[in-house]
């Protein structure tokens, strides 16, 4: 993954004990490394630590497992990814000094989280990352600008406008997107087959 | 030196051509039978009478026609121009480096005259005559840098450092050779440079920053790079290469000639008094295959070139589709001569 040069590394997990407050974003998939993160750390740590979840995809039973797993920390769970952010971008708007943040799952909520962040003046390198799950990608569409979510293929259709986009491996951490770029431009009677690339 | 502007396109009909004059002055690249990437940044000192380095910023027959261009690409997309808010002082810092070497440079066509913050700019070759007030921004009918930016030939970008790094927080960025200011604004070195091939494993991007993070004001540095064009196209952005892309399938051998154009960028860079942030001029020439063949070096040496440049290269700057053609049609200006060091025309 660190071939890309414009992708952010993301190291991993690992708790801040001197953190007043740790806020966690993740998804299905990246909760099992909160829960990792919260076996690593000392017991006072969860107690300081609330998690929204994103909780895309799953059924009621399996939301309720994931947070009985992550007790004994404080955990909202949200309907999706965007209201996910929408939720943190409130906490991190009343929030106080000495909150640390992490995100956990897929890289475009791991961009989402840092981009909540950095309008919100926090460093994006000290937001603590770690991938799991899909290789999903979100998109941006050079020509229309329109953003494409969660593109598993290689070309995918814009979203908004419809040309086909050459996935290219540039990543903007303003825009938390992969640049998308007209495939068949010198080729228009041809259209590639989309191939799963980003599973 | 009076210049005489030239009226021409740059789309559409494609009315752009290059004097005898222009040709003899082109900035041609290549200082040998083959290219590679390399660190090849050298001091941004005044050159001879007449050359493009003669002056810090060169302008010449094409500016009235380039300024017009921009103006068209800005309306239709105002994304190519951006600055984060931090950027103001620098906006300001590059406005005065360029009003002053233009007025200083050519008297003729540009006048600057200060009383203390009290600014009075004359732009003739645009009928701009206009009074402001250095610092404030109200006075401009745009910001600093588009304002200018508006008014020099060549793309700019401006990099705050910090954290020992150079940030790309603000630009004009309108003839670009397939990047996006829009995309990689407020990026770093490293990251904008993410696409480029073979240069970042051969340790360039390393090296090259590490020198820029030291420069001094006062000792501004330049560099050459270059790509090819079809048509003479200034606005080959990947915003419309939906548009443009198609161009690449058009050339024949009996075309090379007009369509084909050898795209050189001078760029420049300045430390910045104030800010301290750092200016990056993209000053883009464009040179049509039968007039770089006028000159017998350059007729020589682009199809060597051409044929040992590495794939990668080749396929990056997108010359893939049209390079063996272009060869071809070159190759009768090749006799097998040796050609001499250095890229000025025998
Ligand atoms: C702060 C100043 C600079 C800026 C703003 C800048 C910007 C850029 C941009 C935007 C690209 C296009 C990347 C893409 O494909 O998306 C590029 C390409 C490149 N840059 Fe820079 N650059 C700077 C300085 C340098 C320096 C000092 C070097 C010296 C080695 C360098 C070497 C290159 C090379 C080799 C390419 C590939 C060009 C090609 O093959 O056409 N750059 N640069």
């Amino acid at each position: 993954m660190s071939t890309i040069k414009s992708r952010p590394i993301y190291p991993g997990l690992s708790p801040d004990p001197n953190a007043r407050r740790n806020v966690v974003v993740c998804d299905a998939a990246g909760a099992e490394a909160v829960v990792e993160l919260l076996a690593r750390a000392d017991g006072e740590f969860a107690g300081r630590t609330s998690v929204v979840l994103s909780s895309e995809g799953l059924f009621g039973k399996e939301s309720e497992s994931i947070v009985e797993r992550l007790k004994p920390a404080t955990v909202e769970t949200t309907a999706g990814l965007v209201p996910a952010i929408d939720r943190l971008k409130e906490i991190l708007a009343s929030a106080t000094m000495g909150l640390r943040l992490y995100a956990a799952g897929s890289e475009p909520l791991i961009g989402s989280v840092v981009q909540a962040g950095a309008e919100n003046f926090i460093d994006p390198l000290s937001v603590r990352t770690e991938h799991r799950g899909s290789l999903k990608r979100r998109v941006q569409c050079v020509h229309c600008k329109g953003m494409t979510e969660n593109v598993t293929t290689n070309p995918v259709k814009c979203a908004q406008c419809g040309l086909l986009l050459l996935v290219r491996d540039h990543y903007s951490k303003r825009l938390a997107a992969f640049q998308g770029v007209c495939i068949n431009a010198e080729t228009p009677d041809e259209s590639p087959e989309l191939k799963v690339e980003f599973q | 030196m009076v210049l005489a502007f030239k009226n021409e396109t740059f789309r559409d009909d494609f009315t752009f051509s290059n004097s005898p004059a222009a040709i003899r002055r082109f900035p041609f690249p290549f200082v040998e039978d083959k290219y590679m990437y390399s660190v090849n940044i050298e001091p941004h000192e005044l050159g001879p009478k007449g050359s493009v380095y003669e002056f810090p910023i060169d302008i010449d027959e094409h500016y009235v026609s380039e300024m017009r261009d921009r103006a068209l690409v800005l309306d239709a997309d105002p994304g190519r121009c951006q600055a984060l808010p931090h950027m103001i002082t620098a906006q300001w810092d590059m406005l005065e480096l360029l009003m002053t070497s233009m007025a200083r440079d050519y008297p003729e066509h540009f006048s600057l005259t200060r009383d203390g913050n009290q600014w009075h700019w004359i732009n003739r070759p645009l009928g701009i005559d206009h009074k402001f007030t250095f610092g404030d921004v109200a006075t401009l009918p745009y910001q600093p840098m588009e304002y200018i930016g508006r008014q020099c030939q060549g793309d700019f970008s401006i990099q705050d450092q910090r954290d020992g790094q150079l940030w790309m927080d603000a630009g004009i960025i309108t003839t670009q050779a397939d990047w996006s200011l829009d995309f990689d604004v407020g990026m770093n070195f490293f990251e904008w440079h993410a696409p480029v091939p073979l240069a970042h494993q051969a340790g360039v991007f390393d090296r090259a920053l590490k020198f820029l993070l030291n420069m001094q004001h006062g000792r501004p540095v330049r560099r050459l790079n270059w790509t090819m064009t079809i048509n003479s196209r200034l606005d080959t952005s990947p915003e419309n290469y939906h548009k443009w892309g198609i161009d690449r399938t058009t050339v024949t051998p009996e075309n090379v000639g007009d369509k084909v154009h050898l795209r050189v960028e001078l760029q420049a860079l300045w430390r910045l008094p104030r800010s301290n942030a750092i200016l990056f001029s993209i000053r883009c020439y464009m040179i049509k295959m039968r007039e770089l063949a006028t000159v017998p070096k350059w007729g020589r040496r682009l199809p060597r070139v051409l044929r040992t440049l590495p794939d990668e290269i080749a396929d990056y700057k997108g010359l893939t589709r049209y390079r063996q053609t272009t060869i071809d049609w070159l190759s009768k200006y090749d006799d097998g001569a040796p050609t001499s060091l250095g890229g000025g025309p025998d």
